[in-house]
C-alpha cells in the first residue's frame, strides 16, 4: 500500500492536464454555444473566429469559456462526463440486465477480451517457442532473431488489414481469427526476447554443475533453465498481453467490424461522437490494467511458491 | 582396494588457443593424488589451479599429457559418478529449498524417493545443517549456504570432492569455523579431497599435501608432504611445525613469481 500515494499523485496530476486542457480545446465550440444563446462574443461569427488563434478567444470572451465544460458533443470531454457515458454504457445496462445487448461497453470489451485471450495465448506460445529455438540453436539464433526484429518494424496498422482479407480470402469466416492473428503478431515478441534472457540466465558455473552430474540436455532445461527464466516470463508477459490488446483494438478498426471497443472507436470517429471514443479508450485502459494486474498478481504467487522471499 | 591413486596426471598440458595467441593454462603438470588424500593447490590468480581440478572434473579436455581419475578417464569417472564438485559461488537455486537443492543432483541421477529422502538427511546432518532442509538459500547465512552447496555435493556418494576456493568468499571466522569442520567431515568420511585456496594458513591447516603452483605457463613450482597430525586442532596453527610448513610455502610461492619478474 505504500506506493499507492504516488499513484494518486500522478493520476491526479494526468486529470488535472485533462480538465485544463478542455477550455481551450473546446473554447471554439462555447462559443459558438453561447452565440446561438444570445450572449455577446468578440468576434462575433464563428467564420471569422477561424482566424483568431484559441487564447486570444479565450482572453476576450473570458466570461463564456464554462460553457465549454458542458457541451453535447465536446471535441475534448470532461473526465465527468467520460465517466458518465462510461457509467451509462456498463454499469447502468447492466443493472437494466442489458450488459450484453450491443449497446453496452461491457459486450465490446468482452469481444475485445476474447480475441486478446487468443492473441495472447497464440503469442506466448510462439514467442516462448522461438525462444527455446534461438537459446539452443545456433542457426536459429541467425535466421530467427532478425526476422523477429523486423516483424515489430512494420507498423501494425499497415499489416491489419492485410490479415483480414487474407484470413477472409482463406475462407475464415470467424472474425475473431485475423484478430487474433494481429494481436499475436504484437504479443509474441516481448515474449521472445524475454525469454531469450531468461533461459540464457544461468551462469556458466550454474551449467557446469549440471554437467557434473552427467545432465541430460532435458533436464537441465527443465530443471535449471527454465525455471531460472519464470521472472523474465512474468515481466514479458505483462508487457506481452497490453500488446496482445492494444492489436486487437488495431484488428477491429478496419472497416466491417462492428463489434469490440476498436470498432466502437471508429464508429464514434465515423458519426462525430467523441465521448463514445472517449469511453471505449477509457475501457481499453481499464481492460489493460485490470489484465496486467492480474499478472502481477500471478506472478507474486508463483515467484512467492517459488521462494522468492525477502 | 588397491594403491591405485585417486587422481594421476603425468605431463598433463592445457593450452588455450585465444584471440591474444595461446595460454598456457597447464604444461607438463605430473602429480599424483592417493585414495583419502587431502591436497591443496596454492598459487597466485592465473597459475592453472581451477583449470587443473576442471580437467579432473572432465569440464574441459587437456592438449597433451595423460589424466586419470580412480583409473579411468575424466569422463568415464564422471559418469561413474567418481567426484563432487564445489564451487566458490555456492550456487544455489534460490526457487529450491536446502532440502530441495542437495536433492537436485539425486534427481537427476534418478535415485528412488525414499533414497532421496534418506540422504538428504544423512549429509545435511554431515555439514552440520539438520533441521534447515525447508529453509530456502537467501535465509541462510553465506557460510551455510556453502555448507549446503558442500552437502549437494556429498549426496550420491563420490568418494572424490573436488573444491574451488569454497571458503573465498566468506569473512575469517566462518572460514575458520568451516575449515574445522572440513577436516572433521574428511576424517569421518575418508574422501580424496582436492582444494583450491588463495589462502597459505588454510592451506597447511587443511592440507596432507600442498601443491604449490606458478602461472605463465601454469606448473608445479613444489609439492610439499605435511608432517601435521591427521588430528588438527585449529590451534596446532601456532605450533613450530605448522610455522614451518607455511614459511616452506612461502618460499615456494615466491619461488615461483620470481620467474616472472
Ligand atoms: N576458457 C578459457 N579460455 C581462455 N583462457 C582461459 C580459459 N580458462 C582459463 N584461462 C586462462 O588460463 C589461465 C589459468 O586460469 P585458471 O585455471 O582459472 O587460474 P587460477 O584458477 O589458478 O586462478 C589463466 O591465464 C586464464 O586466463
Ligand atoms: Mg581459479
Amino acid at each position: 500500500m505504500r506506493g499507492f500515494l504516488p499513484v494518486l499523485a500522478v493520476l491526479a496530476a494526468i486529470l488535472a492536464l485533462w480538465v485544463a486542457a478542455v477550455a481551450p480545446m473546446n473554447a471554439r465550440q462555447a462559443l459558438d454555444v453561447a452565440e446561438r444563446e444570445g450572449a455577446a462574443v468578440t468576434p462575433a461569427e464563428s467564420r471569422t473566429r477561424f482566424e483568431t488563434p484559441v487564447l486570444t478567444l479565450m482572453l476576450r470572451n473570458s466570461g463564456e469559456i464554462w460553457r465549454g465544460y458542458g457541451l453535447e458533443r465536446p471535441r475534448l470531454p470532461t473526465p465527468w462526463q467520460v465517466g458518465q457515458e462510461l457509467w451509462a454504457t456498463t454499469g447502468e445496462m447492466a443493472l437494466e440486465g442489458r450488459a450484453f445487448s450491443k449497446r453496452s461497453l461491457i459486450y465490446h470489451a468482452w469481444i475485445t477480451l476474447q480475441s486478446t485471450f487468443w492473441g495472447f495465448a497464440l503469442g506466448t506460445v510462439v514467442g516462448i517457442a522461438g525462444a527455446i529455438g534461438i537459446v539452443y540453436s545456433r542457426t536459429m539464433e541467425l535466421s530467427v532473431m532478425p526476422w523477429a526484429i523486423i516483424s515489430q518494424t512494420i507498423p501494425i496498422v499497415a499489416l491489419a488489414p492485410m490479415i483480414i482479407v487474407l484470413s477472409s480470402q482463406l475462407g475464415i469466416e470467424e472474425r475473431g481469427v485475423p484478430k487474433a492473428v494481429i494481436s499475436a503478431y504484437l504479443c509474441f515478441f516481448p515474449v521472445l526476447v524475454g525469454m531469450v534472457k531468461g533461459l540464457r540466465s544461468p551462469t556458466a558455473e550454474q551449467l557446469d554443475l549440471l554437467r557434473t552430474y552427467s545432465a541430460s540436455g532435458m533436464a537441465s532445461f527443465l530443471k535449471l533453465r527454465l525455471p531460472a527464466s519464470l521472472p523474465y516470463l512474468f515481466t514479458s508477459l505483462k508487457i506481452g498481453i497490453a500488446a496482445a490488446l492494444v492489436g486487437t483494438i488495431v484488428g477491429e478498426l478496419p472497416t466491417g467490424a462492428i463489434s469490440g471497443l476498436g470498432a466502437r472507436i471508429l464508429i464514434g470517429d465515423q458519426f462525430g461522437t467523441p465521448l463514445a471514443i472517449w469511453s471505449a479508450l477509457a475501457a481499453a485502459a481499464i481492460l489493460a490494467g485490470v489484465l496486467v494486474t492480474l499478472l502481477g498478481w500471478a506472478q507474486a504467487v508463483t515467484l512467492r511458491r517459488m521462494g522468492g522471499g525477502r | 582396494m588397491t594403491d591405485e591413486p585417486a587422481i594421476e596426471a603425468r605431463d598433463l598440458s592445457l593450452t588455450f588457443e585465444t584471440g591474444d595467441g595461446p595460454v598456457h593454462a597447464l604444461k607438463d603438470v605430473t602429480l599424483s593424488i592417493g585414495k583419502g588424500d587431502f591436497v591443496s593447490f596454492i598459487g597466485p590468480s592465473g597459475c592453472g589451479k581451477t583449470t587443473f581440478l576442471r580437467c579432473v572434473a572432465a569440464l574441459e579436455e587437456p592438449t597433451g599429457g595423460t589424466l586419470t581419475v580412480n583409473g579411468m578417464s575424466p569422463d568415464e569417472a564422471r559418469r561413474a559418478r567418481a567426484y563432487g564438485y564445489v564451487f566458490q559461488a555456492a550456487g544455489l537455486y534460490p526457487w529450491r529449498t536446502i532440502a530441495g537443492n542437495v536433492r537436485l543432483p539425486l534427481e537427476i541421477m534418478g535415485f528412488s524417493r525414499a533414497e532421496m529422502e534418506e540422504r538428504i538427511e544423512r549429509v545435511l546432518d554431515l555439514v552440520d545443517l539438520q533441521g534447515f532442509g525447508r529453509k530456502y538459500p537467501w535465509q541462510l547465512s553465506g557460510g551455510m549456504q556453502q555448507r549446503a552447496s558442500i552437502a549437494r555435493a556429498l549426496a550420491f556418494d563420490a568418494d572424490i570432492l573436488l573444491m574451488d576456493e569454497p571458503f573465498g568468499a566468506l569473512d575469517e571466522i566462518v572460514r575458520d569455523r568451516l575449515n574445522e569442520e572440513l577436516l572433521s567431515l574428511w576424517s569421518r568420511t575418508g574422501k580424496t579431497i582436492g582444494f583450491v585456496t588463495h589462502s597459505i594458513p588454510e592451506a597447511v591447516y587443511l592440507s596432507t599435501r600442498i601443491v604449490v603452483m606458478s602461472p605463465r605457463p601454469g606448473r608445479i613450482t613444489d609439492v610439499i608432504e605435511s608432517p601435521l597430525p591427521r588430528e588438527r586442532p585449529l590451534d596446532i596453527r601456532d605450533s613450530r611445525e605448522f610455522i614451518e610448513v607455511a614459511h616452506r610455502v612461502r618460499e615456494g610461492l615466491r619461488a615461483g613469481h620470481g620467474d616472472v619478474l
